[in-house]
């Protein structure tokens, strides 16, 4: 049971976990997706990418922001079956640029060393990438109608 | 807790995580990152580790630290962009224009010596540290358990001022230790206090403020004046440890944020074994802390916290005037006590830096100080005005000015939005939080003024919990404390009959609404995290709920 009190202009509630278990009867105002005063995630509603997104931090700002940008949107519209491997040479000056930043992206020593197994990590990779794929297509509705949270 | 929370405790500003942690990205942009990121280790055939793991959303990067030894000094005679101040709303400007606009030239120029760096932290995180050379590194651990800088980015990330004309995809440059004294609206242009002028396209006014002072304290002269700290900077955080470190008695005035948080943060301190003989008093004109922002039932709450972290509290404490006897402060109240103390603290304010109005013709608020901007952030054509200093017009809770770190972040990427053509409003409201000590801490967006009305919904403690086992389930510590709670002194007026066990007043877990004619127009989470997207969309709808224990519910405060 929920106890009320009030202090002059202020009211105290006590709520057990029991009074909240019943849905809220409040109602809130319906969201319109293409508000264009919202704040928008990754992807805009218009399918492009969002470069002031919040989450992508400092790496479309910084000294290598425009080789982000160029490999993130080359990925980002690529329709190979392998998805963003039309990108290599985006992906090469991205990185490129990283290393001559180690301050501001560090590479881990430890995964540069798989040289020789080239072939064979690519292969494993295209297996799995297919496999992401498969996963993609069937979730991409769900992704596109979410709404920001 | 925060760190029970699971992903993200604090909302905004959230970084992708490509190769590590997944937690914090939203659902909806995870695949497009997991995707991107394997494309790009299989391209490479090696991981390339991008340090973007999940950051406070307090903070707007995480990146390693590095010294701050400052860009070259050399200063350019035109900037597309000029930025003037280089604290939080300027750097989130700077981000913002260098994500919209391809190849931005963007100049920061600040009379300060240091690169852009976050506020919260020199109050807060930066006095838990265990590092004896804090002072020094600056860096802090976040509530996920991982350190940074209290520096956005380190030097590399920005170019000389040299190289921002010639540099190909454009860069930040910042000019430290210049002020900009002059500014020609007509002319585009400004001067600074070496005569050097500065011409620019856009440009913005982020030159945030500067700490009020006690007038008793100004009048009391030198000798006074050299015990007073006024905490802003870098330089006040370190001269302030040092104090601490030295005397036997601090005295903080002021009952809000800065002075709760730094007498928190010092009682702390002469809790553990290092400061085992300071005295930390904190003395206000209100009943409780943080009088102006919480109804006086939880301002009462909070000061016996802020006690119970070995504060000695002073409450409705009016300061007549201070003197200096045998290298002692002598502090006289109006009501004649007399508190005797080493140094003093002021926390009584912000006073936001208008210095250029006269010379740009620029307004200033009379109501709430700061540059008077348009919804927009804008003062003039090609002049935006954004954090503690800009007096701007929120479509829905009316003009204001707001002096926190979030609304820095906010209206200083709005403001770069704006200054590279979008013509958005001050919509995206802007939080903010404080921590009573590591344990206790509260969320809260919009207008959160105690003079309002408020309707607060706690979670009741049951006759099965203990409190030990409610501090362990809520992970908030303060079961154990609220047992020696005073009750409330008015009368209770009961709706439903009380439960035979009676419990004391125990504000463990809640949501505190603020109304202005029926409507909610501020919020507070008390302990609950994790929940900000929903109050802030309580604020931007705008409604009348008729029962605000319905809509309490939409923020299971049960629940972890």
């Amino acid at each position: 049971m929920s106890s009320v009190r009030q202090e002059g202009k202020d009211k105290i509630i006590f709520v057990t976990k029991e009074d909240h278990e019943t849905p809220s009867s409040a109602e809130l105002v319906e969201e319109d997706p293409n508000d264009p005063y919202e704040e928008r995630g990754l992807i805009l509603p218009n399918g492009e990418i969002n470069w002031n997104c919040p989450c992508l931090g400092g790496m479309a700002s910084g000294p290598c922001g425009t080789e982000f940008k160029d490999a993130f949107s080359c990925f980002h519209y690529s329709k190979e079956e392998v998805k963003g491997s039309d990108c290599l040479e985006q992906f090469r000056a991205m990185q490129e640029c990283m290393q001559r930043y180690p301050e501001l992206y560090p590479q881990e020593d430890e995964k540069s060393s798989s040289k020789t197994s080239q072939d064979s990590t690519e292969e494993s990779g295209a297996n799995s990438t297919s496999a992401s794929e498969q996963d993609s297509n069937t979730s991409q509705p769900d992704t596109e109608s979410t709404a920001e949270s | 807790t925060r760190a029970s929370a699971g992903s993200c405790g604090r909302e905004h500003d959230l970084i992708i995580s490509p190769f590590f942690d997944n937690s914090c990205i939203p659902v909806d942009h995870l695949l497009t990152v997991s995707l991107f990121s394997f494309a790009f280790c299989l391209a490479l055939s090696c991981s390339l580790s991008v340090p973007l793991s999940c950051a406070c959303c307090r903070c707007l990067m995480h990146i390693p630290a590095a010294d701050s030894t400052p860009a070259s000094l050399k200063v350019p005679s035109h900037s597309p962009y000029l930025l003037i101040g280089g604290g939080t709303a300027s750097f989130a400007a700077a981000r913002s224009i260098r994500a919209r606009d391809p190849g931005a030239r963007v100049l920061i120029v600040t009379d300060e010596p240091d690169l852009p760096y976050m506020r919260p932290p020199l109050s807060k995180e930066l006095w838990f540290s265990d590092d004896p050379s804090v002072t020094e590194t600056l860096r802090f651990k976040q509530w996920n358990g991982k350190e940074r800088s209290i520096y956005f980015q380190p030097p590399s990330f920005y170019i000389n001022s040299e190289e921002l004309a010639s540099a190909e995809n454009g860069g930040v440059a910042v000019l430290t230790g210049k002020k900009v004294v002059h500014m020609d609206v007509r002319g585009n242009k400004v001067k600074l206090d070496d005569d050097t002028e500065i011409s620019y396209d856009k440009c913005l006014i982020a030159t945030g403020g500067v700490p009020r002072n006690l007038q008793v304290i100004e009048r009391a002269g030198e000798e006074v004046m050299k015990k007073t700290t006024l905490f802003r900077k870098i330089e006040d955080f370190k001269s302030l440890d040092n104090v601490s470190r030295n005397a036997k008695s601090i005295t903080i005035i002021g009952g809000g944020f800065l002075g709760s948080e730094l007498a928190c943060a010092l009682g702390r301190r002469c809790k553990t074994t290092r400061q085992s003989g300071l005295e930390v008093i904190q003395m206000f004109p209100e009943k409780g802390n943080m009088g102006k922002v919480l109804p006086e039932y939880l301002s009462n709450w909070t000061t016996e916290k802020v006690k119970r972290e070995g504060v000695k509290v002073i409450a409705e404490a009016l300061v007549k005037s201070v003197t200096c006897k045998d290298d002692k402060l002598e502090i006289h109240l109006k009501d004649g006590r007399l508190v005797k103390t080493d140094h003093i603290v002021a926390a009584v304010g912000l006073e936001p830096n208008v210095d250029l109005a006269k010379s740009a013709g620029l307004e200033v608020d009379s109501d709430f100080g700061g540059y008077r901007v348009n919804a927009e952030l804008q003062a003039r054509s090609n002049i935006w005005v954004a954090g503690d200093a800009a007096c701007f017009y929120d479509i829905r809770l009316g003009r204001r000015r707001v002096e926190h770190h979030d609304h820095a972040v906010v209206s200083g990427r709005l403001a770069g939005e704006n200054m590279t053509g979008a013509s958005k409003p001050y919509w995206h409201q802007s939080m903010f939080w404080s921590d009573l000590g590591p344990d206790v801490g509260y969320e809260a967006i919009g207008i959160v003024d105690s003079s309002l009305p408020t309707v607060g919904v706690f979670a009741k403690a049951t006759a099965k919990d203990t409190p030990k086992a409610a501090t362990e389930k809520s992970g908030t510590g303060i079961r154990s404390e609220s047992e020696t709670e005073d009750t409330a002194t008015s009368p209770v007026a009961s709706v439903t009959p009380l439960p035979p066990v009676a419990h004391k007043d125990d504000y463990g877990k809640g949501v505190i609404f603020y109304l202005r004619d029926k409507v909610v127009v501020g919020i507070i989470l008390w302990n609950v995290f994790n929940r900000m997207p929903i109050a802030r969309k309580i604020i931007k709808d705008g409604e009348e709920h008729a029962d605000l224990n319905e809509v309490a519910k939409l923020f299971n405060i049960h629940e972890d």
